[in-house]
């Protein structure tokens, strides 16, 4: 058993935990912005409550806790691969652009992370009712959850490159 | 003027022009 389970193989667990948790996170936030926000102006208004009450608690919960995996798993594997240090500090001053890449999608995947705890949960929480608030302040809740997931979502595609790159050989 | 992320092609778009700028970005810090 020893054989199998070295170092090595914690290292791609920790690997493959984070990919299920990146996959999960962006897949819903994409969910979010490619499907249900440019769908929910065309469906009845008696059906909306079914997305609001019922889809979007739910979803937000896998959301927010996949990102907590993802960035948790994350910092372990870059701890366990040794460049936890080089990479924070985008690789500068190391000559590799597999560190300053990694290092710049772990920074831009921190942003979004950030964003999803501390911005679209908790305006989230307003619109959802969760946490008391006025139509208006609902209303400012909304706009400002919306365009922060768009942020997020135009940041997950170069966080997506600088991940990908950094372990696929393009340098 | 308007917000571009209200746009999904735009903001497509932005990430797009933004990986551009982070590969030089790479090359650059890590030269």
């Amino acid at each position: 058993m020893d054989e199998i389970i070295t170092y090595a193989w914690w290292v791609f667990a920790f690997r493959w935990f984070h990919v299920l948790s990146g996959v999960m996170w962006i897949g819903l936030l994409w969910y979010f912005n490619f499907v249900q926000t440019p769908t929910m102006p065309k469906i009845p208004a008696e059906l909306k409550p079914a997305i609001g009450k019922f889809i979007l608690p739910e979803a937000l919960f896998w959301f927010r806790w996949a990102a907590m995996s993802t960035i948790v798993t994350g910092l372990i594997l870059a701890q366990m691969n040794g460049y936890l240090l080089s990479a924070i500090k985008l690789g500068i001053g190391d000559h590799s652009p597999n560190i300053t890449a990694i290092g710049f999608g772990m920074w831009l995947g921190a942003i979004m992370w950030f964003n999803v705890w501390f911005i679209i949960w908790p305006n989230q929480k307003k619109v959802l009712g969760l946490t008391p608030a006025s139509d208006d302040e609902k209303k400012a809740a909304a706009r400002l959850a919306g365009l922060t997931s768009r942020a997020n979502t135009l940041l997950s595609i170069p966080m997506l490159y600088c991940m990908m790159s950094a372990s696929h050989g393009v340098f | 003027m308007k917000n571009p992320l209200d746009s999904l092609d735009q903001t497509v778009t932005l990430g797009f022009v933004l990986t551009v700028v982070v590969v030089f970005l790479i090359h650059a810090f890590s030269a």
